[in-house]
């Protein structure tokens, strides 16, 4: 722990899904329901001591199925609500997830990652990129995704979902997995900490009613064409929010022969691959998406422009090279570097990688380790 | 001219799509009664099912949202805890309630959450067609038990107020009926005293109403036949009574 001079702590050591429940805390979160899985256990015990202390609620609910009614209940009256949970359990939250969006209900879920399908293991996975990104639940709806890379990532995302989750009436989920879950960093406080009792009632939520007119919160049109008037409604903020919200970041792409395309963990690993790839003298750059939905596929394309090989390296079977396939519209190959099951990718394997498209001018490169 | 009697105010005065003799009209009505002789209206937030009451949303005149097939005990638990000012009825039906939603019922009645609840049980499923439901009686036909509930292949019925009552957190179960007008003042009575509870934050109350059904109970060209059932047949597995009563 660090000080300024006024004393005021600027550094802090804390485990990835403690900031995380801290960060949504500070961002106005008053209520949260979930029920426990590992790895992301840490959330509801950090939740459950925590909100009361700030006027808020938790309930440790019976099931994951539970919980995220309980969230479509309390973001229904405007309330910031979150749930967490890890594959399995975001699997049966699917039902719920699609009901909210249908209701265009604002709240934040977190999936801390592990290995599937199934039971599968409690390592640190990115095999639930398709569930997050192509919407999990029935229907046709997109979440708000963002995939942060490390515990101060943890900390700040709470923050720009619920801005993007009640600016667009959106649920917003932020896709970690178990290594940045479990790990620990020093980390410090950078977006405003939000105070509930200034932020306006929207003209939607449900509640105390004070004589006004009656509001419903549904999900359903039978009314002949109306379902379709809603989405088409709906997809009009999804552009909205295409256009204004993608983010990424970029490292040594300037004058890069090969762009290594990577969120989350395996970003970081990737950042260590390109660094020894430059020190054997290949030009190696790194492009990490930060919004899974909306994906920065504007920025890939331009870039395939100049750039012939890209290398999608993705703790997951090849899930993410889609999106980087769709983005590139065939301007440029695109490899593939995947570990499934939970296990961790390495620096080194993934500059042997490097090393067989860029050196030895391998096309289609695919590895499954 | 004299008015005798008029329309509540918490009701609105539409068309509802419900079939004739069904029940959830007399229970609509009586709900939205309570809610205008408490002057709850402006604070009530009604949670319609998934089944036959899944438009409830529309007819009442206060907020109301609609949700996932069992799940309103769990809605309801977010908003009340969200808002702890509002009065928060989750209506729901047997199939609703008793089989995809037993989870979120029988804890939402551990946790002592303070709603209250309306159950609806006619014995089928209605909305899809007339199935067997988890209180379809023994013997009673429906379209996946065409020749009767069989307890061998079917098992048997689940009496909830008995179940739910047996939950410490459960503070007031009375079963009622509508099938007749002693019926319908009980249950009126029974409402009343279920959101007074939560009013008095006296804690988790749900009303179990035995309701009529004559389309899905094959007896749509004689609806008494089908309140004659009711007296008959259902009030026997079904007991009318207070099962829980703590203040």
């Amino acid at each position: 722990m660090s000080m300024n001079y006024k004393g005021d702590i600027m550094k802090i050591l804390m485990k990835g899904n403690e900031a995380l429940a801290e960060g949504a805390i500070r961002s106005g979160c008053r209520f949260f329901a979930g029920y426990p899985i590992t790895p992301q256990n840490e959330v509801p015990e950090y939740m459950s001591w925590r909100l009361p202390q700030v006027g808020g609620r938790f309930v440790q609910a019976e099931s994951e199925v539970a919980a995220i009614n309980m969230i479509f209940g309390a973001s229904s009256t405007a309330t910031r609500a979150m749930t967490s949970s890890s594959s399995p359990g975001i699997s049966l939250k699917q039902e719920g997830i699609s009901y909210c969006a249908g209701a265009d209900l604002p709240f934040l879920i977190a999936n801390v990652v592990r290995g599937g399908p199934g039971l599968g293991n409690i390592a640190g996975s990115q095999g639930d990129y398709f569930q997050a990104t192509r919407g999990g639940g029935h229907g046709d709806y997109r979440l708000f995704v963002m995939a942060p890379n490390g515990v101060q990532e943890m900390a700040d995302f709470p923050y720009y979902c619920y801005e993007v989750a009640f600016k667009y009436r959106v649920p917003a989920m932020i896709l970690a997995d178990g290594v940045i879950g479990q790990m620990m960093e020093s980390i410090e406080w950078k977006t405003p900490e939000i105070d509930v009792k200034l932020l306006k009632e929207p003209d939607w939520a449900i509640g105390v009613n004070n004589g006004r007119e009656k509001r419903r919160i549904t999900s359903y049109d039978l009314r002949e064409g109306m379902l379709e008037r809603m989405i088409i409604e709906r997809v009009k903020r999804y552009k909205e929010i295409e256009e204004k919200e993608v983010k990424w970041e970029e490292k040594m792409i300037e004058d890069a022969d090969i762009i290594l395309v990577a969120y989350g963990t395996s970003a970081r690993v990737s950042a260590s691959a390109i660094k020894m790839a430059r020190e054997k003298g290949i030009k190696a750059g790194l492009f990490r998406p930060i919004t899974l939905w909306p994906y920065p596929k504007k920025r890939l394309n331009e870039l395939a422009n100049r750039v012939k090989n890209f290398l999608v390296v993705e703790m997951s079977l090849g899930q993410m090279i889609e999106d980087v396939k769709l983005s590139i519209e065939g301007k440029a190959n695109v490899h593939l570097h995947a570990r499934p099951g939970g296990s961790l990718i390495t620096p080194e394997e993934v500059l042997d990688s490097i090393i067989k498209i860029t050196k030895e001018g391998v096309k289609n490169y695919a590895t499954i380790k | 001219m004299q008015l005798l009697n008029k329309k509540p105010k918490s009701l609105f005065d539409v068309q509802m799509h419900y079939c004739p003799g069904c029940g959830h009209g007399i229970v609509h009505r009586l709900v939205a009664e309570v809610m205008d002789e408490l002057n709850i209206r402006e604070r009530t937030i009604f949670i319609a099912p998934v089944g036959c009451s899944v438009f409830a949303d529309m007819y009442f005149n206060c907020d109301a949202i609609q949700g996932a097939h069992g799940r309103g005990p769990a809605i309801a638990t977010g908003i009340k805890r969200s808002k702890p000012d509002t009065i928060v009825i989750s209506y729901q039906g047997d199939g609703d309630l008793a089989s995809i939603g037993m989870a979120e019922i029988v804890h939402a009645a551990a946790r002592n959450e303070n709603i209250t609840v309306v159950f609806i049980n006619n014995a089928i499923y209605g909305m899809t067609g007339g199935q067997m439901a988890p209180t379809t009686l023994i013997g009673q036909k429906s379209t996946t038990t065409v020749s009767g509930r069989d307890p061998k292949v079917n098992g048997y019925p689940i009496k909830v107020c008995e179940l739910l009552s047996a939950l410490e957190g459960t503070r007031y179960a009375e079963r009622t009926t509508v099938h007749n007008v002693a019926g319908v003042i009980k249950t009126k009575n029974a409402i009343k005293k279920a959101i007074k509870n939560q009013i008095n934050n006296v804690g988790f109350s749900i009303v179990e109403i035995l309701s009529m059904c004559p389309t899905n109970w094959g007896l749509s060209n004689n609806p008494s036949q089908a309140i004659k059932y009711i007296d008959e047949q259902m009030v026997k597995i079904f007991p009318p009574g207070v099962y829980k009563d703590i203040k």
